[in-house]
């Protein structure tokens, strides 16, 4: 039997709420975050909506020598982080540094300081480069300044597989729980809204270019249209079962279950992989299909991607037996911040016996899915399963299961 | 250009913008080292480069590791201000 590993602290930074129960207000009521951009101008864009999160003003969440030194994203990371410890009620001094790591996802970096400091070098030059921007456009600086801020020694690192990061996180900080480390502070927490990170975004070409908020992000819908990039995100502070029950806390639920697969080579002819790897999420959980109370999709709003993604979970679930939903489309597509934020909505679903709505979408039939539309369903959720898609053939689930 | 003299208020103002403050910089830092300040290397590289191009100045590392407080910096960059105005 192995190690329980368990949600005790939840912290929340989404375009549709900032803090968690913000954020789930908002989902329950089907609110949408995606607005114009306003980072940067985006007008001269053929993309240009985004789910930002309102309302974050980083002074107000961090002290002044930590604004210089950091992207926009690593400010939300360390609110995120610090909102989920004390959820979690763990206190610094409580904790022997060693115990406690830092595990995060990344997709980009802290892209908007870092374009900042190339416009430096090339139009003023070296001399005008930021010291910070040494790590702070890194992958794994969240990781960093969240292990710094909270003296958190422990194994810690950070996965980069696009959107399918934020469950691979999870997992990466489950293995290490189960080898010995007490608590990880887990998850993603992504955004590069700013013209180096946007038109790196649209390499991939699966970004809408739709003008209304409204309709720009259809996933299983007829007018799929590709998906509206957001920031934000969410960070979990993971544990034992044991610990958590020696301490008293509040436990949100089990990460019960993982799987991840990579797609083979595009016009091999073999079989995309994603079946397998929610097959391999429930059977990691000792769990049959038919106990799993509904399916977060991945939900790119690309039509072929679409597709694979209703097939595998028709074929593992049988057509149209398990609700399916895809809150992301109040928030947009998050980037490595999405698996982390998709789980949390699982987590809350479990503790207040409903499934949030897929906003905007008129479900295609022709995918022969559940997808809760328009309005929450009433539903005793006691197992959810997650599933999170990274570009270049990342296929990750994660099942979480209400504990006890 | 003329070199102006550099005050110990030029270099608060100077770790304000380029590192921010952990604790007050309007005590009497003078004689307090920067390690107490919260200023680590890094922070202390930054404003050797904005202290640099506000000033034509090029400061070398070491001056900047090796000055340790307030006070010695402010002199530090005196005396590179004056030799190259000599």
């Amino acid at each position: 039997m192995s190690t329980s590993v368990v949600v005790t602290g939840l912290g929340v930074t989404a375009p549709n709420g900032l803090g968690t129960e913000a954020y789930w207000e908002a989902t329950r009521q089907g609110v949408s975050g995606i607005r114009p951009v306003g980072r940067f101008d985006a007008s001269q864009y053929p993309a240009r909506l985004a789910g930002e999160v309102p309302g974050f003003v980083a002074k107000e969440h961090l002290q002044s020598r930590l604004i210089p030194q950091t992207d926009h994203m690593t400010r939300l990371a360390l609110a995120a982080a610090d909102w989920a410890l004390a959820d979690a009620g763990i206190k610094q001094d409580e904790m022997a540094e060693f115990d406690a790591g830092v595990i995060t996802a990344a997709s980009s970096g802290g892209f908007e300081f870092g374009q900042r400091e190339l416009e430096n070098l090339w139009s003023k030059g070296s001399k005008y480069v930021s010291a910070y921007q040494s790590y702070a456009w890194f992958y794994a600086v969240n990781t960093g300044q969240i292990s710094i801020r909270h003296g958190m020694k422990g194994p810690s690192g950070v996965v980069v597989s696009d959107q399918a990061g934020g469950l691979d996180a999870l997992a990466q900080a489950r293995r290490q729980i189960r080898k010995g480390t007490t608590l990880v502070v887990s998850g993603g927490v992504d955004g590069s809204i700013c013209p180096w990170g946007w038109v790196a975004q649209m390499a991939a070409d699966r970004m809408s270019t739709a003008a209304d908020p409204g309709s720009a992000y259809l996933p299983f819908d007829r007018g799929a249209r590709g998906h509206v990039p957001g920031e934000g995100g969410a960070l979990l502070v993971l544990e034992t079962a044991e610990h958590a029950r020696e301490r008293g806390a509040e436990v949100y639920g089990e990460i019960a279950g993982y799987g991840a697969t990579t797609d083979p080579r595009p016009g091999s002819g073999r079989p995309l992989a994603l079946a397998r790897a929610l097959r391999l999420a429930l059977d990691d959980a000792g769990v049959g299909p038919d106990e799993v109370d509904v399916v977060f999709a991945d939900a790119a709003g690309v039509v072929d991607l679409d597709r694979a993604e209703a097939t595998a979970i028709n074929e593992v679930f049988g057509t149209g037996l398990v609700p399916v939903t895809a809150p992301k489309t109040m928030t947009g597509r998050l980037y490595s911040g999405a698996g982390s934020l998709d789980v949390t909505a699982a987590l809350l679903s479990i503790r207040d016996g409903l499934i949030p709505p897929t906003v905007n979408v008129t479900a295609d039939p022709a995918y022969g899915l559940d997808l809760v539309t328009g309005a929450p369903r009433a539903a005793a959720v006691r197992t959810a399963l997650v599933v999170a898609r990274g570009y270049g053939g990342f296929n990750s689930a994660l099942l979480v299961r209400a504990a006890g | 250009m003329t070199a102006k003299a550099f005050t110990l208020d030029d270099l608060r103002r100077i770790l304000r913008e380029g590192a921010g403050e952990d604790f007050d910089l309007d005590d009497d830092i003078d004689d307090v080292t920067f390690v107490d300040l919260g200023y680590e290397s890094l922070a202390l590289l930054e404003t050797g480069a904005r202290i640099g191009r506000e000033y034509g100045i090029e400061l070398e590392d070491e001056t900047l590791i090796d000055a340790e407080t307030p006070r010695r910096l402010v002199d530090a960059v005196n005396a590179q201000l004056l030799a190259t105005r000599a």
